[in-house]
């Protein structure tokens, strides 16, 4: 009777299982981004869910594309991970969300075959695909990835109808340098450029505005600072997430900008607007903790962050780029190696170096 | 390091879900002796114990079935009465369904006891013959390593532990037969650990119980109360707090060093069910022949714990325990994070089973392996502090060395990094077959070894028999030659004709 | 000026110094990889490699002109060493290791001819003329040199049964 069940193979213990799963981490990420991603679909209208869409559907063909041609098992299943649509989903956060079509095709190119399947796919890359998407996107094509609007609500008067939406992300349509406006970095990185002090040149009426309610030019994950920090806080509360990444990534931004901005506020922005500004949100708790590229202890991830957040700071102030995130999560990326060499977790009954312990003279009680 | 802990508590293992109830609340069965007993000469750590028994010959229960053998090894005793019929080879309980040498016993069904010689007063011995009591009951330890008792309560005596900790903590889910017996014997267990106190020399005890087990912290307290040197110790319920080194950790503060053992932190762990089998043996004169197994899973009738006969078909367990329900997805020996699966139920018990479950899938949750995204929950939940991942990546290409660099021997097999894997990879898996791999290379090591040493030893004997050859003809040479010359000396003329 | 020659000199002159400390306190001997290789090597002489005995091997070995993996007795765990030491990549599914085998022999074929004994090189059988003869398990290596020898082909090559000791968890498949 109890000779009949599975004994084909040689199972090996444990004979239990958590339960957690790549896929139901995906998904609650994916989750975590949705509050975020809706209201920057209001804010920025039809263009922006397009797009939106068109970068998440190129990204899960040209997965399945690679996985064809490396003559991959259990394709369905693999796609069905949703590691793709994730990477998809991040990319199309930091674009500008009336791009035209073929920068989230090509973006989704750059990610998924270049940034994941060429280095073995899942867990294998050293990158943030979707980081290097959005570097090589900024550097090969430097207009329409800077080309930011103001924000038109779907609710609002002027915002462009569905039919009209889809001819802006086809690129039948051009921005009239009236929607256009510039996000608060870039306009700060102008004015310091043509030589005005930031103190004077943030004052005026037409400084961008800056807010946690997000209703300002930029990207869908740089808008709603506080949503992505909701979806954050959501995935520290169930741990899909752990806080030392996120805090090195706020702390490495915060810290010095205060400084600076103290000593020189006419040359510096304060901490508070470096914080909300740019996807810094986004790279802290959503692309900092990306757990293929970020190291694997906490205290790593803690050294991680804080690096992240340092290169940001440095790129914002003194490069010539007004935003540094994606630059700076990809520099610490190609460190995640060695980090992870450095804080290896200690061996029980070894010292740090990996020698045994000595152990305690013995017979105090004998 | 020790900062974060204050901050954060113990930062190691895992809570799987205990599954322990209802089947630890259920009331202790006894088994009834089947009619064949299958007695497996190879139920504890170290050589194969030697059967001392022909076939054909008639047995008491408690009889000694077979030797010790070797340093580190345990005698075996009739778990009942009859006749042994064969002493061949078996099914092992054992995941590889592998052969293992067993003295068959055909009950007589009388299940009489040999003449026993208990003590009346075991505390007026002397402590290195409560140890011989104890080998010759063939004690092993009953917690799963199974090491013989009686070696480590000797060496404990000579490495002067004061503490002695015992392991409580069944911190396997499902299992619940060391909770049983806490719960049901706590008299003879306080009993067994005054006997082993007395015969390791330290000076104190400490029951180290998983403060999920209320019921048996409560009957255990109740039991030491007259003995202020049995000290009964809640301990957090997490896995895995049996392990030895944890719960030293936990109950003495004390770091056991990677190359050493509990000894050189002056603390002995056995664990509570070898406490009571030392009690029977020391003030019974009862050898191990039977103990409490905890028969779980989804599949089984009647989950519950039962003393079971050693030798017994895991197959005449699962039947005495209401039979199965339902196909099991998987049968295990011993508990779910480190038991083995079995081939197939007619493999006998041993001393070493605490578990017998029946799982159906839902339990398992064996899924298809994915690839490793690194996100470290395995990092996490080691409890030694190793690197899971990075240890199986090596071993996934061959780098055996590169594993053991990363910490490969440290690891006790404890199963927590698979247990919360998300990717499903089967770590611990990998680890198993690296150990195996590298204890495989260092047989064909020291066996390539022995080879030079014996083909060194053939080139010497050729030589030396060509050289006594040689001296052999050159003596013969020499002799005829004196032959030869003192015949010339008798007549010259030969002499002359042999020069010519 | 003399300041600054005297300086220089007196620099090269402590770092050279201290240089040549170095090279005598830190100085790795490099023995000649042959004899290593024959270390390594069963020392059995055996021949299946094709090589006139082990010393020959190695010679071949350290040279190039044989593969890591041309010692069969040594099997796969040599076959590895071998090819760490000499820095060689491993193409180990080229090795067919079957896993060890010993000879033993049929004792309704033997007639007692004491040609096998000769020929083993690690004297693991046991005979006399005209007397059955035995193979130790314990000294046999598995060279198989003994098989040919035999006119009665008695001595046959058997695989070592795995036993629960020597029982090795099975890889798990890569995902």
């Amino acid at each position: 009777m109890t000779n009949t069940y599975n004994a084909s193979r040689t199972f090996a213990s444990p004979h239990a299982h958590g339960g957690s799963g790549v896929r139901h981490t995906m998904v609650r990420v994916q989750f975590a981004l949705l509050p975020a991603t809706l209201f920057g679909f209001w804010l920025y209208g039809w263009p922006a869910f397009f797009l939106w869409l068109i970068t998440l559907l190129s990204c899960l063909a040209f997965e399945f594309m690679s996985l064809r041609l490396m003559g991959r098992q259990q394709i369905g299943r693999t796609l069905g991970d949703g590691s793709a649509l994730l990477t998809g989903w991040l990319l199309a956060m930091t674009l500008p969300p009336w791009a035209p079509w073929w920068v989230g095709v090509v973006g989704a190119f750059i990610a998924i075959v270049i940034g994941k399947q060429v280095f073995g796919g899942l867990g294998h890359n050293v990158f943030n695909p979707a980081m290097v998407a959005r570097v090589a996107l900024l550097i090969s094509f430097p207009l329409p990835l800077t080309t930011w609007v103001a924000p038109l609500p779907l609710t609002s008067a002027a915002a462009p109808g569905f039919v009209e939406g889809l001819q802006i992300t086809l690129g039948q349509m051009h921005l009239t340098d009236a929607m256009s406006s510039a996000t608060l970095l870039g306009y700060a990185k102008t004015e310091l450029s043509r030589g005005v002090d930031l103190v004077q040149a943030l004052a005026g009426d037409h400084a961008p505005g800056l807010s946690w309610s997000g209703i300002r030019a930029g990207s869908l994950g740089e808008s709603a600072a506080v949503l992505i920090l909701a979806g954050g806080l959501f995935l520290l509360v169930t741990g899909v997430i752990r806080w030392q990444a996120p805090l090195g990534v706020l702390a490495g931004v915060a810290v010095p900008a205060a400084i600076a901005h103290a000593v020189a506020p006419g040359h510096y922005l304060d901490a508070g607007t470096h914080l909300l500004s740019g996807a810094l949100m986004l790279g802290a708790f959503f692309i900092a903790t990306d757990y293929v590229t970020s190291p694997t202890t906490g205290q790593g991830q803690l050294i991680f962050g804080l690096g992240v957040g340092l290169i940001t700071w440095v790129i914002r102030s003194l490069g010539g780029y007004p935003e540094g995130v994606a630059f700076a999560i990809l520099l610490m990326n190609a460190l995640t190696p060695i980090i992870d060499r450095y804080t290896k977790p200690r061996i029980l009954g070894r010292t740090r170096a990996g020698r045994p312990i000595d152990p305690p003279p013995v017979g105090k009680g004998a | 390091m020790g900062l974060m802990e204050k901050f954060f508590g113990l930062s190691w293992g895992i809570h799987p879900e205990d599954h322990k109830r209802p089947a630890a609340d259920a009331a202790t069965r006894t088994m009834p002796v089947p009619e064949r007993l299958f007695v497996s000469l190879s139920q504890h750590i170290g050589a194969p114990a030697r059967p001392a028994v022909l076939v054909g010959q008639q047995v008491k229960k408690g009889d000694k079935l077979a030797d010790p053998q070797g340093a580190v090894s345990a005698a075996i005793h009739a778990p009942t009465s009859g006749t042994v019929t064969a002493i061949g080879e078996i099914p092992a309980p054992h995941p590889s369904g592998l052969p293992v040498l067993a003295i068959t016993l055909e009950s007589d069904g009388k299940d009489e006891w040999a003449e026993l010689q208990g003590c009346p007063d075991p505390f007026a011995l002397e402590p290195a013959e409560i140890s011989r009591r104890v080998a010759a009951a063939g004690v092993v330890g009953l917690g799963g390593a199974t090491f013989p008792a009686a070696l480590k309560l000797s060496l404990s005596q000579k490495s002067r532990v004061s503490t002695l900790i015992m392991n409580g903590g069944e911190c396997e889910p499902y299992l619940s037969c060391d909770d049983r017996l806490m719960r049901d014997e706590a008299a003879a267990i306080v009993d067994g650990i005054r006997l082993m106190l007395h015969a390791t020399g330290a000076s104190e005890a400490l029951v180290g119980i998983e403060d999920n087990k209320p019921e048996a912290i409560a009957a255990m307290s109740e039991a030491a109360r007259p003995y202020a040197e049995v000290r009964i110790r809640p301990v957090p319920a997490r896995y895995p707090m049996g392990s030895e080194k944890q719960l030293i950790l936990v109950l003495t503060g004390q770091e056991v060093p990677a190359d050493g053992r509990p000894g050189d932190v002056g603390v002995v762990v056995h664990n509570v069910g070898t406490a009571r089998a030392v009690h029977e043996a020391i003030r019974h004169g009862r050898p191990l022949v039977s103990r409490l197994v905890t028969v779980n899973g989804a599949c089984v009738g009647q989950p519950g714990n039962i003393f079971v006969p050693v030798g017994a078909l895991v197959e005449e367990v699962l039947a005495f325990a209401g039979g199965l329900k339902k196909t099991p997805e998987r049968l295990i020996m011993g508990g779910p994070m480190m038991g083995m699966s079995l081939p197939h139920a007619r493999v006998p018990v041993v001393k070493g089973t605490s578990g017998i479950l029946a799982l159906d899938a839902a339990q398992v949750a064996d899924r298809a392996q994915e690839p490793c995204i690194r996100c470290a929950s395995c990092v996490r939940a080691c409890p030694i502090g190793l690197l899971p991942l990075e240890m199986a990546r090596h071993i996934q290409v061959g780098d055996l060395k590169g594993a053991v660099g990363v910490g490969l021997k440290d690891c006790i097999a404890c199963g927590c990094c698979a247990y919360v894997c998300p990717s499903h990879i089967p770590l611990v898996q990998y680890f198993a077959h690296a150990k195996g791999e590298m204890a495989a290379q260092e047989r064909a090591r020291l066996r390539a070894e022995a080879t030079r040493k014996l083909a060194q030893a053939r080139s010497e004997r050729l030589e030396r028999e060509a050289r006594e050859k040689a001296e052999l003809a050159a003596r013969r040479k020499a002799e005829r030659a004196a032959a030869a010359a003192a015949a010339a000396s008798a007549s010259p003329a030969v002499t002359e004709g042999a020069q010519a | 000026m003399l300041a600054a020659i005297l300086s220089l000199t007196i620099l090269g002159a402590l770092l050279g110094l201290a240089l040549g400390i170095a090279s005598r306190l830190l100085h790795v001997e490099t023995p000649p990889v042959q004899a290593e290789l024959e270390a390594m090597l069963p020392g059995t002489n055996c021949g299946q490699c094709g090589f006139p005995g082990c010393s020959g091997a190695a010679a071949a070995l350290a040279e190039g002109s044989a593969p890591p993996t041309c010692c069969p007795p040594g099997g796969k765990a040599l076959a590895a060493a071998i090819a760490e030491k000499l820095g060689l990549s491993l193409d180990l599914s080229s090795l067919t290791d079957e896993g060890p085998k010993l000879a033993t022999i049929a004792e309704d074929l033997c007639i007692g001819c004491c040609r096998c004994l000769k020929s083993c090189p690690t004297d693991a059988i046991l005979g006399a003329p005209k007397q059955i003869h035995n193979i130790l398990k314990e000294a046999c290596t598995g060279c198989a040199a003994c098989v040919d020898h035999c006119p009665t082909e008695a001595v046959v090559m058997q695989p070592v049964p795995v036993t629960l000791q020597h029982w090795v968890m099975p890889k798990p498949l890569a995902a």
